[in-house]
């Protein structure tokens, strides 16, 4: 079991240095440096700005300094927040977007599998083919289209209504504000954890060992949830490694239609302004939850197949 | 004990062998039937078959549309310079947007860019994916041990992030971001076709033009490309989809085409601003996504289930 | 003496994309408790979806027709809620694959007690107990530890042990074992032969012994059936049928199985494939791999008949019309 995990956590480590590494030379790559502007900058206050933020000493110098800081959990200065540092940024913003992303994890969870094991239990009705339909919907069609439909409704079709909601801030993370951005991330994590669900349901069902169970009298509840359910959770939790990743990316799009001040905001912006250090920043933080996420997975399967566990 | 009259086995609770038998059989004596037998489930499946006609018929509005439209979709109408209903003598069918463009033509723009980035970035995804597999399949040791285990890191990392990186590094470049988005699509294909091709390593057939001294690039080409075909087919019309999101996703978030020219995701950013006045700038775009997005899911499900009986 | 499960004019069906295959058709047997009865057939004869279809475990397609009846209830037209207080209780059966039959996320004792605890309502400590009880009476060495261990750390040999001694759980009246040891290495099989041939002497069940190798019949059955394309060619006493099988099927069964006493140049085969479900041949379904096919087999069929030696047998063939 611990051979088991030890291994996967030496797996994960390289991961993320390779991540931190390829991050750091591709922005060095880039073709003109943070601050040029339209307008150039006398060539002294260039030499000023370069040696303030260390971009004047050897790359492999800037790199090493950076892997150091980095342990320390300095991400460095914000190259356009000029009185922030990228730590600080994510501190105020990393909040905000880990509990939307939890809620949205959350409530996909609660929905999507019993509406998953419904139409597998219920197999080619019409209760099936409406939830699968509904599915399809919710996968296709993208959460940048839904999010401003769905601010379109409730913030607008219905301002004068009691389901108004309100489409735009965060306002202390007041209940109303989070409705919208959380059922907008959830969506289609809803839709896809329900088709993993009826799937592997269906398959499990299948089996030889639930025919067994079947075949000792049990109560067909009782196979289901004792026998079934829990080889059936497998792909889900699967799912999850990848689930977060589109969290992280949902969370861009999101953060950015309703205005809430979150990290994937953050990164749009930084992206937009040509943010260096703090598009590191939020890339290394994002791989690190990618990773920690992964390997959760990887103890939750012990848990879900006995055989992993003695690996 | 082959000598034996009786196998054993199949004998289960799920007697499923009566009906793929027949179908096997066809198979085995003639090679085209498969492909024939595949079209004519395709052809029934009714689904796929509007997908089809449907995603066709978007494609030449939207490539061969702008010729009749009387505005380009970089044109402003200095005559309304906001967004207008729309209007059948100013020649403005969808209206325009909040600059006075004409919507309808901006609207084919971006489906052309949909339709290329399409194409493109999935042909992209599918020459390194289909050589990666291919390989990795085919030498299996230890460059089949490194090479899924690089697939295996790339899996594990937010690509996203990557491609976000490449678009501020290098600019918001048009053909850059195909292959920045066929670069991150191809990780998936690689791994389909790895699995097919091991598969498919030890049938006969394949020992057969090893016996005869065929060298293994030949080998890969002559014989284990052209089987894998079909699962590619079935991949590829569902990566179409999802490349499209990720260039619309881009272009949402204002990092992927450049103003003046647009694709669906920025006019549907765009509408976001308006849909308070006009609802229809922001709606129209999305459908068209929509639709689209609908219709290749349709279809590649539909080719699934006609290239791979063994799935239903 | 009458019999604990009786089947009846039973016939089973299967609807696939290409229309319905009948899978059993026309079959009546019967077995009584302390008997043990084979029925042996070729793969896709039947034989397994007979008893599919007295336990309630048909695939979804399947459809069962006639009476199956176990002390006089009918197991056909009982719902789930009625089966299930049969099934595991009264009516056991025992796989073909030991490897994947077994939960494989629970451990051995609970796979085992929950059978008690739910036909029975014993509380969880009797049901360990009694687990372990079971454990021991079918042999399997360290019972105690193996209670808390999960199925993918035994061998074959000991889950199918497991496997028998859930069907044991409750002492049922009807034991069906599937091709019990069709999985297993041959050294493994003489051992699962051997206690089931225990649990026969002891127990006092009906048996029904569902295989393909006519050897394991020999050594366990008293009486033994012989399906061929879902019908019953032959049927009689164990002594009888070995010694003087009277369908040519059977007949050329028992010319390819190995035999240790009679020295062979070569082992006999059965020309031909056996036939397709969907596309029966007319008349005998056997005619076409028949070595004393006349005219009337390829258009009539023949029932199962009494022969004067005791026998039952369908076919037309009675030695003096050959050739």
């Amino acid at each position: 079991m611990w051979a088991y995990f030890s291994r996967r956590l030496f797996i994960a480590i390289p991961t993320l240095w390779v991540v931190i590494t390829a991050a750091f030379f591709l922005m060095r790559l880039a073709p003109g440096g943070p601050f040029d502007q339209e307008a150039p900058l006398p060539p002294e206050i260039m030499a000023n700005l370069k040696a303030a933020y260390g971009l004047d000493q050897p790359l492999w110098w800037q790199y090493v300094n950076y892997l150091g800081n980095l342990l320390q959990g300095d991400f460095g200065p914000s190259f356009k927040y000029k009185d922030f540092s990228v730590t600080e940024l994510i501190g105020q913003g990393f909040p905000i977007s880990i509990q939307n992303g939890a809620a949205a994890l959350f409530l996909a969870l609660l929905v999507g599998i019993p509406l998953g094991a419904m139409a597998a239990l219920k197999q080619n009705s019409g209760a099936d083919h409406a939830a699968m339909t509904v599915a399809m919907t919710g996968i296709v069609i993208p959460n940048f289209v839904v999010g401003p439909l769905l601010a379109l409704i409730f913030g607008i079709w219905l301002r004068e209504t009691i389901f108004a909601l309100p489409v735009a801030g965060w306002n202390n993370g007041a209940l109303p504000n989070r409705i919208l951005p959380v059922i907008c991330l959830a969506l289609p994590f809803i839709a896809y954890i329900a088709r993993i669900t009826r799937a592997s349901l269906i398959e499990t069902l299948r089996t030889n060992y639930v025919r067994t169970a079947r075949a000792k009298g049990l109560p067909f509840r009782i196979v289901v949830l004792r026998h079934a359910f829990k080889s059936a959770m497998i792909p889900v939790v699967t799912y999850l490694g990848p689930a977060t990743v589109f969290l992280l990316t949902g969370s861009m799009v999101i953060e950015t239609i309703f205005g809430l001040p979150g990290i994937g905001r953050y990164f749009v912006q930084g992206a937009l302004n040509r943010d260096y250090t703090l598009v590191m920043g939020v890339t290394i933080l994002a791989a690190s939850l990618v990773i920690l996420l992964n390997l959760f997975v990887d103890l939750a399967y012990a848990w879900l197949d006995p055989k992993v566990r003695y690996e | 004990m082959s000598d034996a009259p009786m196998s054993d086995g199949g004998s289960g609770a799920n007697l499923r062998v009566p009906h793929s038998h027949a179908l096997d059989k066809a198979a085995d004596v003639e090679g085209r039937s498969l492909w024939q037998d595949a079209f004519r489930r395709l052809q029934a499946n009714r689904a796929a078959m509007i997908s089809a006609v449907v995603l066709i018929v978007m494609a030449l509005v939207c490539f061969i549309g702008p010729v009749l439209v009387p505005w380009s979709y970089e044109e402003i109408d200095w005559n309304i310079l906001e967004a207008a209903p729309p209007n059948i003598e100013a020649g403005h069918y969808f209206g325009t947007d909040s600059l006075g463009r004409d919507l309808l033509a901006r609207i084919l723009q971006g489906g052309q860019v949909s339709f290329l980035v399409g194409i493109l970035a999935t042909s992209v995804a599918l020459v390194i994916g289909v050589t990666v597999g291919a390989t990795a399949g085919f030498m299996g040791g230890s460059v089949d041990q490194i090479l899924m285990r690089f697939v295996d890191v790339m899996y594990a990392v937010p690509l996203m992030f990557f491609i976000i990186i490449l678009m501020v590094v290098f600019g918001r470049n048009f053909y850059l971001m195909f292959l920045a988005i066929g670069f991150v699509e191809w990780l998936t294909m690689s791994r389909i076709v790895r699995g097919q091709t091991l598969t498919l390593k030890n049938k006969e057939f394949i020992e057969a033009a090893r016996a005869s001294g065929g060298s293994t690039a030949g080998i890969i080409a002559r014989h284990i490309i052209p089987n894998v075909l079909g699962v590619v087919i079935v991949y590829v019309t569902l990566t179409i989809p999802q490349v499209i999101l990720l260039e619309s996703f881009l272009s949402f978030l204002g990092l992927g085409v450049q103003p003046p020219m647009t694709s669906w995701g920025a006019l549907i950013a765009e509408g976001a601003q308006e849909m308070e006045i006009t609802p229809r700038t922001l709606i129209l775009p999305a459908v068209c996504l929509s639709t689209t997005l609908f219709c290749f899911n349709f279809l590649g499900d539909g080719l699934r289930d006609a290239l791979d009986p063994k799935d239903r | 003496m009458t019999s604990v499960l009786a089947i009846d004019n039973l016939s089973v069906s299967f609807a696939t994309p290409d229309g319905d295959v009948e899978a059993v058709t026309d079959v009546s047997l019967s077995v009584e408790a302390g008997e043990c009865l084979g029925l042996v057939g070729e793969s896709g004869s039947g034989k397994s979806q007979t008893f599919m279809a007295a336990m309630g475990l048909l695939a979804e397609n399947g459809t069962a027709n006639g009476h199956i009846s176990l002390d006089g209830l009918d197991l056909l037209s009982a719902d789930e809620k009625k089966l299930n207080t049969v099934r595991g209780e009264r009516i056991a059966m025992i796989f073909q694959d030991p490897m994947t039959s077994l939960t494989p996320h629970m451990k051995i004792g609970r796979q085992l007690s929950e059978v008690l605890i739910e036909h029975q309502g014993v509380d969880k400590e009797t049901g360990r107990r009694r687990a372990l009880e079971m454990l021991d009476r079918v042999h399997i060495p360290e019972a105690e530890r193996r209670l808390d261990m999960y199925p993918h750390e035994l061998s074959g040999g000991l889950r199918q042990r497991v496997m028998i001694a859930i069907a044991l759980m409750c002492e049922p009246e009807v034991i069906i074992a599937d091709e019990p040891t069709t999985a297993l290495d041959v050294t493994v099989q003489a051992q699962i032969l051997d206690l089931l041939m225990e649990v026969k002497a002891n127990l006092g069940a009906a048996i029904v012994l569902i295989t393909h190798d006519l050897g394991v019949v020999a050594g366990l059955a008293d009486r033994v059936a012989v399906m061929y394309a879902g019908r019953i060619v032959e049927q009689g006493s164990v002594a009888d049928t070995f010694a003087s099988p009277v369908h040519p099927y059977t007949q050329g069964l028992l010319d390819c199985t190995p035999s240790l006493d009679v020295e062979t140049e070569a082992l006999e085969t059965i020309s031909g494939q056996p036939p397709n479900l969907q596309s029966l041949p007319t008349g005998c379904s056997f005619h076409p791999r028949c070595p004393h096919v006349f005219d009337r087999c390829q258009t009539e069929r023949p029932l199962l008949e009494r022969t004067p030696s005791g026998q039952s047998k369908a076919c037309f063939y009675n030695g003096a019309e050959a050739g």
